[in-house]
Parts: C-alpha cells; sequence; structure tokens
C-alpha cells in the first residue's frame, strides 16, 4: 500500500513530507526495530527509495560510527533533499523521542526520593534487566548471521571480554581490534 | 557548570565517532566516564535510564540525553544530544554525497566483513559491563538470561518483555 503525500513537481518529497514520515517511524518503534520500520515506511509505502538504495544505504550507515537508525535517516534525507533534507530527517527522527525520554527521565528523577515513588525504580529494575537481555540477544544474533569462522569469533570474544569484562576503554580496544580484523579479512580474501 | 557542559560536549563527541555497529556498543565507556569519573549519577541510576531509553519510542543512544539533565540541567541535556549526534551525522552526510553503490566495492566489502565481528563484541560488552556496573541480584539475572534467549531465538516485541520484567519484579517486591 503506498500512501500519498506532497511531492514536489520533480517527484522528490517537501521538507515537511520528510519530517513527518520520520517522526512517524519514531513513533512506530516503541521498543526498536527501526530499520525495519524506516525500510516499510520509506521504500514500501512511500516509494522514496528503491531496496537496493536502501540496502547500500544501511550498509552505509552500519560502517560509520553512530547510532545505525539515526545515520539512515540522514543518509535518505541528503540523498532526497540535500542538506536541508538531512536536517528534516533527523529531526523527524528524533524530536517526538527526545520529549518523550525527557519527561520519563524529570519524572524519574523527581519520583526517586520520595517515599511510594519506589516502585518505579523497583520496575525499572526489571526492565533494566530486559534491556541487558535485549543487548546480548542482538549480539546473539547478529553473530549468527554475521560470523561463522574462528578468526572472526575470536576478534568477537576479544573485543566483548576485554571491554565488558576487564574494563579497557573503547578506544584503545578499537586501536587495536580494527587493525587486527581488517588484517584477518584481508588475509581471508586473499586465501 | 561549563566545565561540566565542556565535559558532556568532549565525552560524547568522541563516543559518538567510536560507536561503531551502533549506538550499544559506546554503554562500557559511557558507564565508566559517567559513573566512576565524573560522579554525575550512580550505577543504578545509569542502570535505570538505560532501560528509560529502550522501552521509549525512537534511538536507544537518547540514554545521552538523561545523563547530560543529571549532570548539569536542560543546557547539559541540549549539549549531550548535539555532542552525541551532530559528528556522526555529518560524516553520514559527506559520506552520502560521495556513497556510488559498487564503487570500490572491494575496499566496501573488506570493511564490512573486518567491522562485522567488531560490532558483535562490543554489542556483546555493552551487556556484560551493564551487568558488572550494578548489584544484579538473582531475580535480574534470571530476567537477563531469560530475555536474552527471548530475543536471540524469538520475533517478540520487547515492549512486551520489558513490561512483564517491570512487572515481575513488582510482584517480588524487592
Amino acid at each position: 500500500m503506498r500512501t500519498r503525500d506532497r511531492r514536489r513537481p520533480d517527484g522528490r518529497p517537501t521538507l515537511g513530507a520528510l519530517f513527518i514520515g520520520f517522526a512517524s517511524i519514531a513513533m512506530m518503534s516503541v521498543g526498536g526495530g527501526l530499520a525495519a520500520w524506516t525500510r516499510r515506511e520509506v521504500v514500501q509505502r512511500r516509494g522514496w527509495l528503491d531496496d537496493q538504495q536502501f540496502l547500500s544505504g544501511y550498509a552505509l550507515s552500519q560502517i560509520i560510527p553512530g547510532a545505525t537508525n539515526v545515520n539512515l535517516a540522514v543518509f535518505i534525507g541528503t540523498q532526497l533533499r540535500g542538506s536541508a533534507g538531512a536536517v528534516a530527517a533527523f529531526f523527524g527522527l528524533t524530536t517526538l523521542p527526545l520529549a518523550i525520554v525527557l519527561t520519563v527521565g524529570l519524572i524519574y528523577l523527581r519520583t526517586q526520593g520520595m517515599p511510594g515513588g519506589g516502585w518505579f525504580s523497583t520496575a525499572l529494575a526489571g526492565m533494566g534487566a530486559v534491556a541487558i537481555g535485549l543487548n546480548l540477544g542482538t549480539g546473539v544474533r547478529l553473530g549468527r548471521h554475521n560470523i561463522r569462522r574462528i578468526v572472526p569469533a575470536l576478534i568477537a570474544a576479544v573485543v566483548a571480554l576485554s571491554i565488558g569484562v576487564f574494563g579497557v576503554p573503547l578506544l584503545y580496544a578499537l586501536a587495536v581490534m580494527i587493525p587486527v580484523s581488517l588484517l584477518a579479512a584481508w588475509l581471508d580474501r586473499r586465501a | 557548570m561549563i566545565a561540566t557542559l565542556l565535559q558532556l560536549a568532549g565525552l560524547f563527541g568522541l563516543l559518538s565517532l567510536l560507536a561503531f555497529g551502533g549506538g550499544a556498543g559506546v554503554i562500557p565507556d559511557m558507564q565508566r566516564a559517567a559513573v566512576d569519573l565524573h560522579h554525575w549519577l550512580t550505577a543504578r541510576e545509569f542502570l535505570d535510564m538505560f532501560a528509560i531509553s529502550r522501552a521509549a519510542p525512537g534511538p536507544g543512544s537518547l540514554i545521552v540525553v538523561l545523563i547530560g539533565q543529571k549532570a548539569a540541567g536542560f543546557a547539559g541535556a541540549a549539549v549531550a544530544f548535539l555532542a552525541m549526534f551532530t559528528p556522526s551525522s555529518l560524516a553520514v552526510h559527506v559520506a552520502a554525497r560521495f556513497w556510488h553503490r559498487g564503487a570500490q566495492s572491494y575496499w566496501r566489502a573488506l570493511v564490512e566483513q573486518a567491522l562485522a565481528p567488531v560490532a558483535v563484541g562490543m554489542t556483546f560488552a555493552s551487556g556484560l559491563a551493564l551487568m558488572r556496573g550494578t548489584e544484579h541480584g538473582w531475580l535480574p539475572y534470571l530476567i537477563t538470561i531469560a530475555s536474552t534467549a527471548a530475543f536471540a531465538f524469538t520475533e517478540i516485541n520487547p515492549v512486551i518483555l520489558l513490561g512483564l520484567g517491570g512487572g515481575l519484579m513488582l510482584l517480588a517486591g524487592s
């Protein structure tokens, strides 16, 4: 199903349509799955990009550091409307979630010390435990899809343990492990 | 106040450019800097804010806004937001203009292949660091193990499990 939205004569979306498109993507993504929702809206419903363009942009968004889904919005905005499009997509994706997170966070900080406010904190402890599981489960999923050999598995394990258990700062861990991983991938491709 | 804002800008501006494989990977460094180094918040508050940002719609990296808010009020929240998202967004914006499908596909494939295991490791590291940094009782441990399995092997919506996890802790009354 395709929705009609405001377009310019050249068929590209207006800045307002970009903002609203990404705002609705953000609101649908309660609990995650932002990339899947982005693809549904941008490719399937609105037809702004085709699947090839989308997947290419998704790959770029993962290679470049930063929140993948924010990167993806900036990429799509740039492709469709240049710098102004990037700004519209970025604020479309982040404005409402920003307001929600800040509101809930302020309630959390205000009720923290109050008598009777403890239930919020107790519930959050359970949600935090699930959120940790979400990270670990995502790691398992990514690993199953992307790691099939012993050397990449060892690289992933070294990164996970050095940062997660032994507290090595990320910058040092990456400065060593990215070159190691590049070398391993290069040797793998030559073999 | 100004010093705190500069610290927020420096910390999140750097982490923005180190977040290979998505925002979750920089959680261990964020936790260490905000909790152990600058004492802006406790380990428990960090985990609570992490839960809030994961349950809310939008990117999980919005946790930086809550850290900024706790450290230096609304100005802190604004600085943290801009510092976390501006450097990486600018990088994507510039790259998007030069990104042509198929161009230099060998190097692109090589970089993608090399970054994949690093990103997987960073994702695991964030979960491990969060467990290490907080007083995790036996019930939260069980919840974490069960939800790890659920997310790894089923398509369940995270919001349902987040609600269940919160409800379970309330029932246990700890």
